[in-house]
């Protein structure tokens, strides 16, 4: 069933030199190993095409069932350079939980 | 001896500029032996060098003192001490300027001590002599790019010179630009007697040190389920109730809002992070992956189980550098056709500009249009007819007198445009010097830090 990540998780953003992290906790252990497997980077470069200008790293946090997103080149320069509203990423976070995915039915 | 402790430690502002009700309702409503306070962001120390070079008596965090001018008699009563980064550039004005404040409110018997060395801006030349590259860490690039134009430079130093600075009966301790993890690890060290080598323990204080230092960010704010936080106006500011091992309960005033639960502070070990499993500081490595949490009962988590190595042979540096100037203006067009409508003022502005004799470069030019979604671009896809958006138009470049022309531009906008535009009341924007942002390295034997108490 198609389920925004808004049913599956919470998320926090901030800034990282000219790019932003993205954190992603899911709600329980058997969703953050979904989240594994269906939020790539490649995904998330994806979802993020006309913000994040450079690549997408991931890290895996399986203690916190979280995932850490970093998305180089996403501030319009960055810093104290962009004239972007968001200037630090702040909403990327938001932004993120409404990527919709294919939900196994009864995981959430 | 087993060390059943239990030592308070709490963060009161996370930025210059923010709430000073963080740490007035700290020190008033509940249980506390340290406030720290964090106030220096990379633009700050650029600010504050230009505050100092017109006032020798400037270059520090200024509202830090009125600030301890309304907690300081609770703390002195309450035996709460404060450690804060508010010296900036300048810790020597600082201190005098808390002494002063402390004669004033008839206190006696406190001691306030600066941390200094951090300060490497009159050093550079000698340094750079001496090996040291100050190669740009994000992009390799050499100094000499930008060396002329260098406003600030600042060592991110570490918590030992903050806990010598309490061995030595410090009530007040002020640095520069320790690492914001540090204000909260120097109480840690002195009150439980850490080692230097114990790096569990010191990467558990940095894991600390990074839930506390947004303040209200691990106790409700900025959550995702909003829904579920209650009394934000009034929201509580972080506990960390630490104990000698390392582990720490976070919590918050009783009768306070927001909420801590294992999300409120999971959300927070993810924000501005890196490499979780190497989370950098000047006196370890840090594993996150290596964190536990869980919840101990209403508003507490547990956080144990912190792991973390030797710190890296350097200290990271950060420079400010002058990189031109900017500028940006707003103005509010409303339905109908009130995007096409934006868009044609946008062209009118730089238009306007060239009749001026002020060419603007393309690549140099700003728009936005706020009410299409600019936060969400390519996610969500904007409304098709807005009933309204506030245009941001705007420029940079190296000539601050052209960018301004953009700034008179505006405003004519609303009787020489099409209708629908307003919005205009907060004046004509002026360009803005863009402070660039230069993170280096710099080999720890090249810094030292010194520790100066003075009494009152």
């Amino acid at each position: 069933m198609k389920k925004q990540l808004f049913e599956l998780a919470i998320s926090r953003s901030g800034d990282k030199g000219d790019g932003s992290n993205v954190g992603v906790k899911a709600n329980s252990p058997a969703i953050y190993d979904f989240l594994v497997k269906e939020l790539t980077p490649e995904r998330v470069k994806a979802h993020f095409s006309e913000i994040c200008l450079g690549e997408v790293e991931r890290y895996e946090l399986p203690n916190l069932n979280a995932l850490n997103f970093i998305l180089h080149d996403s501030l319009g320069g960055g810093g104290t350079e962009t004239q972007k509203t968001d200037a630090q990423g702040k909403t990327h976070g938001l932004a993120m939980l409404h990527m919709e995915l294919d939900v196994p039915d009864g995981l959430v | 001896m087993n060390d059943e402790r239990i030592v308070r430690i709490a963060n009161g502002q996370g930025f210059w500029g923010d709430s000073l009700l963080g740490p007035l309702r700290l020190v008033q409503e509940g249980p506390l032996d340290y406030l720290t306070l964090d106030y220096l962001a990379e633009v700050t120390m650029s600010i504050m060098q230009k505050l100092k070079s017109r006032d020798p008596n400037q270059g520090y965090a200024t509202d830090f003192v009125l600030m301890l001018q309304r907690i300081l008699p609770i703390c002195k009563e309450r035996g709460i001490k404060v450690v804060a980064n508010a010296g900036g550039v300048n810790p020597q004005a600082c201190q005098q300027a808390i002494l002063h404040v402390i004669k004033e409110l008839g206190i006696t018997g406190m001691k306030i001590a600066i941390v200094e060395g951090d300060d490497i801006i009159n050093d550079i030349d000698d340094l750079v002599a001496g090996g040291e590259a100050f190669k740009n860490l994000d992009t390799g690039e050499s100094l000499d790019t930008v060396r002329d134009r260098i406003t600030s430079a600042n060592v991110y130093i570490g918590a030992k010179p903050i806990a010598d600075a309490l061995d030595q009966g410090a009530d007040i301790v002020i640095t520069g630009r320790a690492t914001d993890p540090s204000l909260v690890i120097g109480p840690l060290i002195h009150e439980f007697g850490w080692s230097m080598d114990d790096f569990d323990k010191l990467a558990a204080g940095t894991v600390m040190g990074h839930i506390l230092e947004c303040g209200a960010q691990c106790t409700g704010g900025n959550y995702t389920r909003w829904r579920e936080v209650e009394d934000f106006a009034r929201i509580g500011y972080p506990v960390a109730e630490a104990k000698a091992d390392g582990s720490f309960v976070l919590t918050k005033h009783d009768n306070t809002g927001g909420l801590v639960t294992e999300d409120t502070v999971a959300s927070q070990l993810l924000y501005e992070m890196g490499d979780p499993e190497n989370y950098l500081g000047p006196d370890c490595v840090a594993d996150f992956t290596t964190i536990q949490i869980a919840q101990d009962g209403k508003d507490r988590v547990r956080v144990s189980g912190v792991k973390g190595k030797a710190p890296t042979p350097t200290y990271k540096v950060s420079m400010a550098y002058s990189n031109g100037y900017k500028i940006a203006g707003t103005l509010v067009l409303t339905g109908p056709d009130a995007v096409e409508k934006a868009k044609l003022c946008a062209d009118v502005v730089f238009d306007r500009v060239a009749l001026h004799g002020v060419k603007i470069p393309d690549e140099d030019r700003f728009v936005e249009l706020v009410g299409t979604n600019v936060c969400y671009q390519g996610i969500v896809p904007a409304p098709e007819q807005p009933g309204e958006v506030i245009l941001r138009v705007g420029a940079k470049g190296a000539d601050r007198k052209a960018l301004d022309v953009i700034g008179r531009e505006l405003a004519p906008l609303v009787t020489a445009g099409p209708p629908g535009v307003t919005g205009f009341a907060a004046g004509r924007p002026r360009a803005s010097e863009i402070v660039g942002y230069w993170p280096a390295l710099i080999d720890k034997d090249k810094v030292t830090t010194t520790v100066t108490v003075k009494e009152v």
